[in-house]
């Protein structure tokens, strides 16, 4: 191995530091005490901020719908996912191909378009925008993301393997449950966390498929227009990056071995 | 030798009747007959694409005849899947679950068939014990060398006691050596168990060596059917007589140059000898004038081919200790038993 040249460590660093030196200032002012504008340095430090944000119910709100639309956008994503995924992985039928391009294609979409594309079609079924519509919304992105794992750690099991099963006696559901699900378990698991991480700071599509409700990150987009208490939003942003880095980096773990994380970059 | 099947009073393990598989226009299976003894260790050969894989596969269940009738045992199998037929195999890739210990893999039939623990691990350890891997229960497969996770395979598909066991190039990714050890273990359980083997294989000396009976496909049908000795001295085709043991194929004029009946023959190589130039050929042995074009040692014997005045290309298996003299372009006088020509009765 030889050694990195001093202009390429100087490049190196100035990247890393682009990428998470606005981290740092969000943490920064968690703890300034002046309320209605970030000077720098901060004029003093306080933890009091956690303290407003622990009183604030709208927060606290948000955060549960957020979770909330997560979870279950995740739960549909899996189911879906993994049965789009099951019936494209080793199939030979007219039309696969565009199919599978079908299913990888809301990612590659501008979320705008996802979104005005479900408004409109919400508003010609006159289903009213609601908690059920978000979820629908961040769902179609999620499938995405657990079908492309499903797909890519079914391709790399033997089809040998399902025969054997069904050889030795176990009918479709039980090679199911003792077979595939054992060996695509850590890529569903990943995919399901890396679905939740999308769902959990989505903004795009929230904006055209919610009604009154705000999930998190709209409500700390609403909250930037008003001028007192901006470091609550510092506060909520940090515990944002823990609640989403958390399963990312799980899911990184856990995929490591096997195939990258398809479908991350949303 | 195991006596013919179909004449018996017992119904065969194994009944193909007209049985026809296509994939699209390839005709994998194109009117196949035929009929496996119980207890039969039973061989069906033929070289990549010839149909053989498609038939085990259709025993199995992993494909269903576009047309023509299959029985196991008496019973009718068309249109049943894999997990309601009384037969189990051994895939080439052996298709262990890697997830999966040792002893779970071969307790995985038991298992799905609600056999409690105790019950299952006792059996496998049984099977496992049965195919020389006592012990290894706790082991992944992936810690196993090829030639284990062979028996593995073999311990799980016997552990089910199967009215048929089928067997898809089994040796197909073993070294020579197990190859052999394996190919008298597998002869052994086969014996022991009383167990009908199908076993499907591209390689002759694999089917002759193991089998009772062997099945020679050729571009989806079976083009001759009998004990290896057989199929090996009389082979019914020109194929047959080219695919196992690469037989010399004499035409009828070139048979009847020789002094025998005027139709197309085989021959074998190791049947041909040599004549010294000035020697006499004895009764019933026909001499040929030949130029020898190259010579392969090959052990305990030298393979010599040589091209006769006619240009036919006939090639002769000699004991290498009488041949060391001859090299290429000396002229030979091939020495050939006429009753070695076998005439056979199809072209194809």
């Amino acid at each position: 191995m030889t050694r990195a040249s001093l202009p390429l460590k100087i490049a190196a660093l100035g990247g890393l530091a682009f990428l998470h030196v606005p981290l740092v200032f969000i943490l920064l002012y968690c703890f300034t005490t002046e309320e209605r504008s970030y000077a720098f340095p901060p004029p003093g430090f306080t933890l009091k901020w956690f303290g407003v944000v622990w009183e604030r119910a709208d927060i606290w709100q948000a955060v549960g719908l957020s979770l909330k639309v997560a979870c279950l956008a995740t739960a549909v994503a899996l189911v879906l996912g993994t049965l789009a995924a099951g019936a494209l992985a080793r199939a030979r039928f007219f039309g696969r191909e565009p199919v599978s391009l079908l299913f990888v294609l809301p990612i590659a979409l501008p979320g705008i378009v996802t979104g005005i594309a479900l408004r409109q079609a919400f508003g010609l079924m006159e289903i009213p925008f609601s908690f059920w519509t978000i979820v629908l919304g961040h769902a179609t992105f999620c499938i995405v993301v657990v079908y492309n794992n499903a797909v890519a750690r079914l391709r790399r099991l033997s089809p040998s393997l399902i025969e054997a099963s069904m050889d030795l006696g176990a009918d479709a559901f039980q090679t199911f449950r003792l077979v595939v699900l054992p060996n695509v378990g850590t890529a569903l698991l990943a995919g399901g966390m890396l679905a939740f991480a999308l769902s959990f700071d989505e903004v795009i599509v929230t904006t055209f498929t919610a009604g009154q409700q705000s999930t998190l990150p709209i409500w700390m987009l609403s909250e930037l227009i008003r001028p007192r208490q901006r470091p609550v939003t510092n506060v909520v942003a940090v515990l944002v990056i823990a609640v989403t880095f958390l399963p990312i980096l799980a899911a990184y773990y856990l995929t490591r071995e096997g195939e990258a994380v398809a479908g991350s970059g949303k | 030798m195991i006596a013919a099947p179909a004449a018996s009073a017992s119904v065969p393990a194994v009944r193909f009747a007209g049985v026809v598989r296509h994939f699209g226009a390839v005709k994998a299976a194109d009117g196949v007959d035929l009929a496996v003894a119980p207890g039969e260790f039973f061989a069906m050969l033929g070289p990549s694409g010839s149909g053989k894989t498609t038939c085990l596969r259709l025993i199995a269940g992993f494909e269903q005849p576009d047309a023509g009738h299959i029985e196991i045992f008496g019973e009718t199998v068309e249109g049943l899947p894999p997990y309601r037929r009384a037969v189990n195999t051994v895939f080439q890739d052996y298709a262990l679950f890697p997830h999966l210990s040792v002893g779970e893999n071969v307790a995985y039939g038991l298992r799905v068939r609600g056999v409690g623990r105790a019950e299952r691990e006792r059996l496998a350890r049984e099977a496992l014990g049965l195919v020389k891997l006592g012990g290894m229960e706790t082991r992944r497969p992936a810690q196993l060398s090829g030639g284990q996770r062979q028996r593995v395979a073999l311990a799980r598909a016997l552990v089910l006691r199967p009215k048929v066991l089928l067997l898809d190039e089994p040796l197909g990714a073993l070294d020579l050596k197990l190859r052999e050890e394996m190919q008298v273990e597998l002869k052994g359980l086969q014996r022991a168990l009383g167990l009908t083997f199908v076993f499907v294989t591209h390689d002759q000396g694999e089917a002759l060596s193991m089998a009772d009976r062997v099945a020679v496909f050729n571009e989806g049908r079976i083009v001759q059917v009998g004990p290896p000795e057989e199929v090996y001295e009389r082979p019914a085709t020109r194929f047959v007589a080219g695919f196992v043991g690469a037989a010399n194929v004499l035409s009828a004029q070139e048979a009847a140059a020789l002094g025998a009946p005027a139709r197309a023959a085989s021959l074998r190589p190791e049947k041909i000898g040599l004549i010294g130039v000035n020697g006499v050929a004895p009764d019933g042995v026909a001499a040929l004038e030949a130029e020898v074009i190259d010579v392969s040692y090959q052990g305990p014997v030298r393979r010599i081919t040589t091209r006769t005045a006619n240009g036919h290309v006939i090639a002769a298996a000699v004991p290498a200790a009488q041949t060391v003299d001859v090299g290429p372009g000396a002229k030979v006088r091939l020495a050939v038993p006429l009753g070695a020509l076998h005439p056979m009765e199809g072209e194809g």
